[in-house]
């Protein structure tokens, strides 16, 4: 598929969902995306992303707000007129129906004729590498190949838009990365429109153009994978993407979107700000455990300090490191695992170094996710 | 001889055969009543009891008079006629009523979903005299009293419940998410149902009608209210028979009914396993 249409492809404008009348599931969320774009919906279980994907592909209705394609608004279509493609966390193969007439069912509901019919299974099946699988019954497949039906199927009738509903939950480990990279390269072949639901955010980084962090029905930042990992717009994020530690603080001025930040026991820091942290307020201050350095260490740095060792944890590609601030509070270094891991014995004392760019201020008080890491 | 765990004394291996034993007592029990009427209905004198000739397996005393009364009898063909007419047609209706009710209330959005459930399974549990004196005075006032069509209708409320059971049960395997994979693909809610809900509770729809026909065929009280002369069914046949002329044809009937009864248990038996089959398989 080419891009055909200029300007927003997909947009959810305001868009509210409550299943009881009372307490909203989704509150308010508004998004443009673009033709091809590949955006994933990412947040913990119950924060509403998987009721947004329902109510796209119309199993579920829109409390208010508008969901348009290409300028159309979709609320009021039936979920089988909406010609959007979908790929379910089981599958949700027709156990009975061969691999092949699971792929024909959208060309023979839209009236194709049955040699088209075959020609386009068949060049379906190649593109998934499934070329030899057409007669067998799903009930004969492994996990994987079962995944890749699905996304055959959800492709086949090129749908102007494909939703995936955590399609990868169900895999291992390794069958996951594999079919992470399958899915981005037909993307990319293929140039289809993506909305792609998750939990997990290795998943979410690795393939998206953009990310959508839900938290609690609300959208807490929209954005490329390396600018949310970078700078997250506020502590949730921050907490959610990746790993972080988080030391508390007192803001003691700001200058020129640098916080000086005062902690207790250890004098003044200097961070980025964040947008809301105010002078004289509590504050978070978050830095990434590989952003840290033990002395000595020939990367650049702008700040040091003192601290106390704790443990030292072998995780095999990197050496985790624990210690102990002056004011009581657990800050964690990732080392890459090569000769300038060092060893230390338990009461030591290390200096750790980093760069203010690295260091954000967020203001206290925002809602803390309950998953770490 | 089984090999016993270590630890078994004298008290648990008599334990392990005296259940054995008694297992077979209860199975006996049901069953030695079913099968004596089979070698009774080969019968060559008119007696419901086991001749000396037949006891000393003489050819002579064994013969086929009795099914060949069924099969020429008017009365007997009549009945014959009628069960199956009736029961096919009640199964039918039931079926199609049942299956629609089922899939209705596995809907999430079904409202009064227990009370619905309890009162379309009521003529389970009802006892059959009142439904069937109810049935009776309501008939009357529809001029249903006497023709095929009340038959039918009655026995069909009779099968519904058994439907709903079944094909509730097959529904409980459904994965909801077929259907809006249906959906998403482009079908229609209709040709989803018939294209993907159909297919995979089929087994349970089959089921479910062959014991609503079940039902039908030895069903006797509604027959007694509501049949007229013309309607009588098999079971009212043997029932009349037993009074006014007791012979062996009534045995001959019963053994072909057993013989019918069995090749109906192997077919469920046969849905049955392929519906595990089908749900083993599911993606």
């Amino acid at each position: 598929m080419a891009k055909t249409y200029d300007g927003t492809f997909l947009e959810f404008n305001d868009v509210k969902k409550s299943y009881d009348q009372r307490s909203l599931v989704v509150k308010g969320f508004d998004i443009s995306v673009e033709q091809g774009e590949f955006i994933t919906l990412l947040g913990p279980s119950g924060s509403g992303k998987t009721t947004v994907l329902m109510m796209l592909a119309g199993f579920e209705s829109v409390t208010s707000g508008t969901i348009s394609i290409q300028g159309r608004s979709i609320n009021k279509t039936a979920p089988y007129k909406r010609n959007i493609g979908m790929v379910f966390q089981n599958y949700a193969l027709f156990p009975h129906m061969t691999v092949a007439e699971n792929l024909g069912y959208p060309l023979g509901v839209r009236g194709m004729g049955a040699a088209d019919r075959k020609a386009r299974i068949a060049e379906y099946l190649r593109l998934v590498e499934l070329d030899d699988f057409g007669n067998r019954y799903p009930g004969q497949l492994s996990g994987g190949q079962r995944q890749r039906v699905a996304l055959a199927r959800a492709m086949i009738f090129e749908p102007t838009l494909i939703l995936m509903d955590e399609p990868l939950g169900a895999l291992d480990k390794k069958l996951r990365e594999q079919m992470q990279y399958e899915i981005t390269r037909l993307h990319e072949q293929l140039g289809f429109t993506v909305m792609y639901v998750t939990h997990d955010q290795a998943e979410a980084l690795s393939m998206s153009n953009r990310i959508a962090v839900f938290n609690d029905g609300v959208v807490q930042q929209c954005a490329p994978p390396a600018q949310l990992y970078e700078k997250p717009a506020n502590a949730f994020v921050a907490e959610f993407i990746g790993e972080n530690n988080f030391i508390d603080g007192r803001v003691e001025r700001i200058e020129g979107g640098h916080a000086v930040v005062s902690i207790r026991g250890e004098g003044t820091v200097t961070a980025e700000a964040a947008a809301g942290l105010e002078a004289g307020g509590r504050c978070i201050v978050s830095i990434r455990p590989e952003k840290l350095f033990i002395h000595p260490s020939e990367h650049a740095h702008d700040h040091e300090i003192e601290v106390r060792f704790v443990a030292r944890i072998y995780v095999g590609d990197f050496i985790r490191y624990y210690f102990r601030l002056p004011d009581g509070s657990e800050i964690v270094v990732k080392v890459l695992n090569d000769l300038s891991a060092p060893e230390f014995a338990e009461g030591d004392t290390a200096r750790l170094h980093w760069l203010t760019s690295d260091c954000i201020a967020f203001p206290h008080g925002g809602k803390m996710p309950d998953v770490a890491g | 001889m089984r090999r016993f765990p270590e630890y078994f004394t004298i008290w648990h291996i008599a334990g392990h055969y005296g259940l054995r034993l008694v297992a077979w007592l209860v199975l006996a029990f049901l069953i030695l009543p079913i099968l004596v009427i089979v070698p009774l209905s080969f019968n060559a004198e008119p007696f419901f009891t086991f001749t000396p000739g037949m006891l000393a397996l003489e050819p002579e005393a064994y013969s086929l008079r009795w099914y060949q009364e069924v099969a020429t009898d008017q009365r007997w063909t009549l009945a014959i006629r009628n069960s199956f007419l009736i029961g096919i047609a009640a199964a039918l209706l039931a079926t199609l009523l049942g299956t629609v009710a089922a899939v209705g209330l596995a809907s999430p959005w079904m409202p009064f979903k227990r009370l619905i459930t309890a009162l379309l399974l009521s003529p389970m549990i009802v006892p059959l005299i009142i439904i069937a004196a109810g049935m009776f005075f309501f008939y009357t006032s529809f001029g249903l009293v006497g023709t095929y069509l009340g038959l039918i209708i009655a026995h069909a409320a009779l099968g519904v419940p058994f439907v709903i059971i079944t094909v509730t049960a097959t529904l409980a395997g459904f994965d909801r998410s077929l259907f809006n994979a249906g959906l998403s693909l482009g079908a229609s809610p209709v040709k989803v149902f018939w294209d993907v809900v159909i297919p995979l509770i089929r087994p349970g729809v089959i089921s479910g009608g062959l014991f609503a026909f079940v039902t039908s065929f030895d069903e006797v009280v509604l027959v007694l209210f509501l049949a007229g002369p013309e309607q009588r069914t098999i079971p009212r046949q043997m029932f009349s028979g037993l009074r006014e002329q007791i012979n062996p044809t009534i045995l001959a009937v019963a053994t072909l009914l057993v013989v019918l009864s069995i090749a109906l248990l192997l077919t469920l038996e046969v849905l049955r396993r392929r519906s595990e089959r089908l749900r083993g398989t599911g993606a």
